[in-house]
């Protein structure tokens, strides 16, 4: 699907992106606020980290397949 | 954005398995509002029904595989798989394994020429050229009713996990869901349900990945994992088949013979290679060897797929502090059922965010099984009912209008199944032992016709019709007389689970025989008229000199190797 109009994977792009910060965003909120009940491995911080990856993995994906970027 | 998420909340009950922050829910409706951006955006390139129905025939070979794996992916897959994990320990793979690799294989190097160069709209479409209209009205009446059935059956399924797992009310759940599919699916027609697929599949891996990862780091890997299962349950959980010996060697209480003809062939093969709501996907390829590889592609993932839903039902016998229990005793002590395993482990690891996605990989894999189920029987209603039977010399914009309403219908009818089961349960079990009785006959009659060219028109209606009575019959006889089930399972101690797959292999040997019988009495169609539909006749397109790792046969062997690896290691 390239060449005629957006890809999906830019969409795909967005939504990793949008969510990967938002859920680094929680995590680091969490690191500064530990909750009462934490999950299971909580020092492991998996949100912050697993967020992050989304959210790089998002954005090259989002430049990538950027509209007007496809050949 | 606040006032929406105090909506949100009241439609939140007490009783609930997991609490979503603000966060989640935030994650939860972009997830809505991109599926339907995508359906608004795709409107434009859904004019004529080749864009509608088959979206345009333009699809990469990763879009329509990953396409082809997610209308499989549904969350019900996901949740009720992890549970049989629990319940019955590794044998659950084979599902995943051996009850869909070769299959996806010869769907990719052997059958999906035959489609493809054929220009067929769907497999019912396939019947009629290869076998005449009798073959195509049995199979496309009873795939487009026992479709969208089954839709209604999966979204209230899902409705009612989401008041388990969330507390959400099970109306909002089905209407929200519906509403969103049948806009998306209206607007953008196939090319929308494909676009949505592969994001739905991409955010069910973005959010079911973790689980596996976290869970091993705790059980302490896979060698003190299967240590621990063996403690708490039986070291056979964690055998793939050494344990198929004997139909009582294993927690499931099948033979090896089970798996490997009734679920690796017949079942298997019925599925993969002629259930329309898959094949559809592959049929949108741009060209035959993207056709080709798209199954091949799928295949790949395919074998993962464990990693995410039977490994986190293996972890869960070895770190939950409580024992799952069968959905009866759950409801009567209050405890927690095997289905519920995927949820707790997803509130076990994930935090505020990632419990956000979590769900939202269950919704996303809800929907792509219902848009799939939707725009498959969209396509078959129009092309190999409407427009065959009722309507022949419509204009091509006229079946796109049929379409467009045929997909609101389809969810319509679908609802209203759901609130059918809602009021009667046991429709659910009829429905879906109804479904069963069409697919393994279908893979007699559309394998025999790809391959053997003095199968005739009687032959395969015939042989058709006979596969799928027999298969009601042993149903039927099973239900009359449970005793039954020692000639038809070939074991007294057999579960339901192995009666289906020896009642779809005698029903697809019933059907076989049929159609052979029937052949050799009656006259088959010349050299000529099969071109294009048959091995042996067809003269297949020449393919593109490529490398050997662009083609579709290379691939197919990789995965092949990997497939055999992964089967003796787990023995």
């Amino acid at each position: 699907m390239h060449g005629s109009g957006i890809s999906i994977w830019f969409f795909i792009g967005v939504s990793l992106l949008v969510n990967g910060v938002l859920i680094t965003g929680a995590g680091i909120w969490q690191v500064f606020n530990p909750p009462a009940n934490p999950v299971v491995l909580f020092y492991l911080h998996a949100n912050v980290w697993w967020g992050a990856v989304l959210a790089v993995i998002g954005l090259l994906y989002c430049f990538k397949f950027a509209p007007g970027r496809q050949s | 954005m606040m006032a929406a998420l105090a909506l949100f909340e009241t439609m939140f009950v007490p009783s609930r398995l997991v609490h979503l922050s603000s966060v989640d829910i935030a994650i939860i409706a972009f997830y809505f509002v991109l599926v339907l951006a995508i359906g608004f955006y795709l409107k434009s390139r859904a004019n004529t029904a080749e864009d509608f129905f088959m979206a345009g025939r333009e699809m990469t070979a990763w879009i329509a595989g990953l396409s082809f794996l997610s209308a499989n992916l549904g969350s019900l897959e996901l949740m009720g798989w992890a549970a049989a994990a629990y319940q019955y320990g590794i044998l659950a793979t084979h599902w995943y394994w051996i009850g869909a690799i070769p299959a996806m294989l010869f769907l990719g190097l052997v059958m999906m020429p035959f489609y493809y160069i054929s220009k067929t709209h769907s497999v019912p479409g396939y019947l009629k050229l290869r076998f005449g209209e009798s073959s195509r009205t049995l199979s496309s009446v009873s795939f487009a009713f026992m479709t969208v059935l089954m839709s209604g059956i999966n979204m209230y399924s899902m409705a009612l996990v989401m008041k388990v797992v969330l507390g959400w009310d099970i109306h909002f759940s089905i209407w929200v869901s519906s509403i969103t599919v049948a806009v998306y699916v209206a607007l953008g027609g196939l090319r929308s349900a494909i676009f949505n697929e592969v994001l739905q599949f991409i955010l069910i891996w973005a959010g079911a990945l973790l689980i596996p990862i976290l869970g091993l780091i705790e059980a302490g890997g896979w060698s003190n994992l299967k240590l621990q299962i063996a403690h708490n349950a039986s070291s056979e959980y964690t055998h793939l088949w050494s344990t198929l010996g004997t139909s009582t060697g294993n927690p499931m209480g099948i033979h090896w013979t089970g798996i490997v003809f009734g679920l690796g062939f017949v079942i298997s093969f019925g599925y993969w290679t002629t259930d329309f709501l898959v094949v559809q996907r592959v049929l949108t390829a741009k060209d035959l060897r993207a056709a080709k590889m798209a199954p091949i592609i799928g295949a790949a993932f395919k074998m993962m797929v464990p990693f995410i839903v039977i490994l986190p039902g293996l972890l869960a016998l070895a770190v939950l502090p409580f024992k799952l229990v069968g959905e009866t005793q759950a409801v009567a002590t209050g405890g927690h059922s095997y289905n519920e395993v995927l949820p707790l482990m997803l509130a076990r690891y994930c935090g505020p965010g990632l419990l956000g996605l979590g769900i939202t990989a269950l919704i996303a894999g809800f929907m792509s099984g219902m848009a799939g189920n939707v725009s498959a029987f969209t396509t078959v209603w129009t092309y190999d009912i409407y427009r065959a039977l009722i309507k022949k010399d419509g204009s091509d914009q006229h079946y796109v209008n049929m379409g467009r309403w045929c997909t609101i219908v389809g969810v319509l009818i679908s609802v209203g199944t759901a609130y059918l089961v809602m009021s009667f349960a046991s429709i659910m079990d009829y429905v879906q032992a109804l479904f069963s009785f069409f697919i393994a006959p279908l893979f007699g009659t559309v394998v025999l016709g790809m391959l053997w060219k003095r199968a005739t028109s009687a032959g395969g209606f015939l042989g058709l019709l006979a596969g799928t009575l027999s298969s009601i019959g042993m149903w039927a006889w099973v239900k009359v007389d449970p005793s039954a089930i020692r000639y038809v399972a070939m074991s007294p101690s057999a579960t339901d689970m192995a009666a289906n797959m020896y009642r779809a292999l005698w029903s697809w040997i019933v059907c076989v025989l049929v159609t052979v019988a029937v052949s050799y009495v009656t006259t088959p169609k010349t050299d000529a008229e099969l071109n294009g539909l048959v091995y042996g006749v067809t003269v297949m397109p020449h393919e593109e000199q490529v490398a050997f790792y662009h083609r579709p046969v290379f691939w197919a062997i990789v995965v092949s190797i990997v497939f055999v690896i992964l089967n003796l290691l787990l023995w």
